[in-house]
């Protein structure tokens, strides 16, 4: 049995709050999901709420406090993410942004992603597709084709009896599950590692277009 | 104190980044004149209390003065006796490599020496496109750029072309460097470890800016620079030459030193609205408080980096008043400086080099020789029909002299 890392980021502002549970049941699925491949998966929980005070110094300051920074760590370093934030104004929350605001960049590159969201109604459902998924699409994430929207009548009896939360959740579970099985466990580059920078058994003098003879 | 020609295990001095800011306790700006004379102030005052070199920062913009940093080190540097003046930084991607190569060359004979550089790529987006330079291109034009500038103070006639600047044929950049030895330079970086691999790959020095992050940032640099110097062949990690930037406010009591500073902190352009001062000061190297807090974290930074051969702090900047300036200065001169070269110096194993000086390095080449001086031969207007247009060919082993053009 392999182990992979999964990485959940919750931008819920309350506490408690619905996008942590529709979180959680993203990723106890997810995990379920795995088993069934014979693969184990660990999952981190990344609170953004915790971290919003850090997210905006790193935001001024260009750094990550330490706190913050292991935050990110979990998240780049994870075999896939599980991103889940509440609808505001037609988009996820400037708080969720932020937070992508102080990645790199690239390091989402490639990652597989389950998206999740939230808001009182179903009529924000598509904010999934028209404003989350093109984020993702941006940062070269794999984003898995379901993703998961929950109103607050999904939690109740009220909810969609064509296609109910769970249904939607197992769904959106099992096609993150089969993108991490079809992968390799992640690894990370060193970018302190000069095979990383300059390419395996090269030397500056590549970078130098041949000025040294190579 | 220390003479310019005498050895010298490390440097300590200061470094500017030629903000103009308004003085967050009394609302009152300085002029551009009123700014600029204040830096000609507090750097001749590093040399009165017993500091080694005044670095200035290069900036093109608002709310910054620094555009022509040797035309204000050359007034600095005939205002002093023993200071090296030197840059922090001197943007490498959108000067002209020909025209740094002229003007450091330049600013080497006028202050006999007492200069050196530091390269860095700059953190103004801007100034690329004003330079019509291309942002994205940073890193290339950062290693093209400075191939072409060691190049040209190391060959008399030099032949050229690259991607980012027009051809060069036979041409020399005057005047040649004084006693035919190169300015060293320092190349300076934040986060990018390809500019420790070039400094490293040349042998010269680097300077970690040591001011906005954690230590761990650093300490991966410069144990990579370390590493890849000892790779290229220049001498073992321990030989390698680094630079700490660094970043103090002091007081007596250190009540004092957090209650005079903090306005300055809160409402600093480069971290104010931000993290609390004491965060920051918790998570970087800038301390505030007593002298002997100042020196109990500075004389740890060679547990965290290694031995190393230069020290710069910060000490100028968000509207700080020039008065409060100079007793900073006054601290550390006298307090905090002497202690540290005392600390930093305990144990130093004998391997590691001293700080790099021109007249240290003269003496590397040339022993007690004479060195070239370079004299152009007579009536000669073109570099095309010899060797070298210098009547002092051939040079000896090491100087930088040029190599020859072969079939020239």
């Amino acid at each position: 049995m392999t182990t992979r890392r999964i990485a959940v980021v919750s931008a819920g502002l309350s506490n408690p709050s619905s996008t942590r549970m529709l979180a959680d049941r993203l990723a106890a699925e997810t995990v379920k999901a795995l088993a069934e491949r014979d693969i184990d998966a660990t999952v981190d929980v990344i609170e953004l709420r915790d971290h919003a005070h850090d997210i905006t110094n790193n935001l001024l300051t260009g750094f990550a406090p330490p706190a913050l920074e292991t935050a990110i760590n979990t998240v780049v370093s994870a075999d896939a993410l599980i991103a889940v934030t509440p609808i505001f104004s037609t988009s996820y929350s400037g708080l969720f942004k932020s937070f992508v605001d102080v990645l790199d960049p690239d390091a989402l590159t490639g990652k597989p992603v389950l998206i999740g969201a939230n808001a009182g109604t179903a009529r924000h459902s598509l904010a999934i597709d028209y404003a989350i998924r093109p984020l993702f699409a941006y940062l070269h994430a794999e984003a898995v084709s379901t993703g998961v929207f929950a109103a607050s009548s999904d939690w109740g009896g009220a909810g969609d009896d064509v296609a109910p939360l769970a249904k939607r959740v197992e769904k959106g579970a099992r096609e993150l599950a089969e993108a991490i099985a079809r992968r390799e466990a992640a690894t990370v580059a060193d970018p302190y590692d000069p095979a990383t920078y300059l390419g395996e058994g090269r030397s500056f003098g590549h970078m130098l277009g041949g000025l040294a003879g190579e | 104190m220390s003479e310019q020609s005498g050895a010298q295990a490390m440097q300590f001095g200061i470094m500017s980044v030629s903000d103009i800011t308004r003085d967050p306790t009394t609302g009152v700006t300085p002029s551009e004149q009123e700014r600029i004379k204040a830096t000609l102030a507090i750097a001749t005052h590093a040399e009165e209390v017993g500091l080694d070199v005044f670095a200035i920062g290069e900036h093109h913009n608002p709310p910054f003065w620094s555009s022509s940093p040797t035309t204000f080190l050359a007034a600095l540097a005939a205002q002093t006796e023993r200071l090296i003046v030197s840059t922090s930084t001197t943007l490498i991607t959108t000067n002209d490599p020909v025209r740094i190569a002229e003007e450091y060359a330049m600013l080497q004979h006028v202050s006999d020496g007492r200069m050196d550089l530091m390269l860095g790529r700059g953190n103004t987006g801007p100034v690329y496109p004003w330079f019509g330079q291309d942002i994205r291109q940073g890193l290339p034009l950062a290693i093209e750029n400075y191939a072409l500038l060691h190049k040209l103070w190391r060959e008399d006639v030099v032949d050229w072309e690259g991607k980012f600047r027009t051809p060069l044929q036979g041409f020399t950049s005057t005047p040649r460097p004084l006693d035919g030895i190169a300015p060293f330079v320092w190349h300076g970086s934040i986060r990018t470890p390809e500019i420790a691999e070039q400094a490293a790959y040349y042998g010269d020095g680097f300077f970690a800016n040591n001011i906005f992050w954690p230590k761990e940032h650093y300490q991966r640099l410069i144990e990579l620079y370390r590493q890849r110097f000892e790779h290229y062949g220049h001498g073992t990690r321990e030989q390698a030459i680094v630079g700490l930037g660094g970043q103090v406010f002091m007081a007596a009591k250190s009540q004092d030193a957090v209650n005079q500073f903090r306005p300055y902190f809160d409402n600093a352009p480069v971290y104010g609205h931000g993290p609390s001062m004491e965060d920051f000061t918790e998570m970087t190297p800038l301390t505030v408080g007593s002298p002997q807090q100042v020196i109990d974290r500075y004389a740890a930074m060679r547990e965290h980096y290694g031995d190393y051969q230069r020290q710069l702090f910060l000490i100028d900047h968000a509207g700080l008043p020039l008065k409060t300036v100079l007793e900073q200065l006054d601290i550390l001169g006298s307090e905090v400086v002497p202690v540290l070269r005392k600390e930093l110096a305990k144990d130093r194993p004998a391997a590691v080099p001293d700080a790099p000086t021109h007249a240290a390095r003269v003496k590397a080449t040339y022993g007690d020789g004479p060195t070239r001086q370079a004299r152009p031969g007579a009536n000669r207007g073109d570099n095309l029909t010899a060797d070298s247009p210098y009547e002092d060919t051939p040079a000896p082993a090491g100087a930088a002299f040029g190599l020859g053009r072969k079939g020239a």
